[in-house]
């Protein structure tokens, strides 16, 4: 099991844990967690509601995870985000890659995320004091992912 | 030569609507068709309309205007993304 999309919460330890059990041929084990923060845009947030397009995310999501283990040799990989209602501190996902040594495992995290935050379907409600209003999509976000198209890594 | 279209999140509010089972019209044979057709049905419509921030999906797969679309597709349209 790579790739999960679950309204639960889940156990980074344990998932670190099981990247590398009985694997003894990996050096390196890499992780990304991202968590809601209390506030967006200079509003404060009480919480979020992420949507998703069950089917399609699972799909993209492993379809990432596939083009990370063409472009780096990895050991493992295992990427999961939830949906639903999330408050402030709640994580949002998980992202662990092992590998043999830190490079590979470093960027090949960093590539789901920045694919992940571009291409698979998810979208972020925010419920602020002045309302509830959809995240909207950063630039920020699109020259992450359109880096690793330029063939430097 | 029916599709069945999936509207989500801030289109979906906007739209009103999640789901509609779509009979093709002739002359409607690619995803960017589809959109401009589904755009000039009303008022509301015009947030599939030119100039807005929609991206689309054919089967489940990330799709361009170009693409084609065929009966018993499943297409979907939404805003960009913004998860993780």
């Amino acid at each position: 099991m790579t790739v999960s999309v679950q309204a639960e919460d889940f156990d980074v330890g344990a998932e670190i844990a099981a990247l590398s059990a009985e694997r003894n041929e990996v050096g390196a084990v890499a992780t990304f967690v991202g968590l809601v923060r209390d506030v967006s845009g200079g509003s404060s947030v009480g919480a979020m509601t992420l949507e998703h397009y069950p089917g399609m995310t699972e799909k993209s999501l492993e379809e990432i995870v596939e083009q990370a283990c063409t472009r780096w040799s990895l050991h493992g990989v295992r990427v999961i985000h939830r949906f639903g209602r999330l408050e402030p501190g709640d994580r949002i996902v998980f992202v662990g890659v092992a590998g043999a040594h830190r490079g590979e495992t470093f960027a090949a995290c960093e590539f789901i995320m920045d694919y992940l935050k571009t291409r698979a379907p998810f979208w972020k409600l925010e419920e602020t004091p002045e309302g509830a209003h959809w995240v909207d999509a950063r630039d920020s976000d699109d020259s992450a992912a359109a880096r690793w198209e330029q063939g430097s890594r | 030569m029916t599709v069945k279209i999936l509207y989500f999140a801030s289109l979906k509010e906007a739209l009103g609507c999640a789901e509609e089972s779509f009979v093709l019209p002739s002359g409607v044979s690619t995803v960017g068709e589809l959109r401009s057709f589904l755009a000039d049905r009303g008022e509301k419509w015009k947030a599939l309309g030119e100039g807005r921030n929609v991206r689309a999906a054919r089967n489940q797969r990330m799709a361009a205007a170009a693409d084609p679309v065929l009966p018993g597709d499943e297409i979907a349209f939404f805003p960009p993304v913004t998860g993780g």
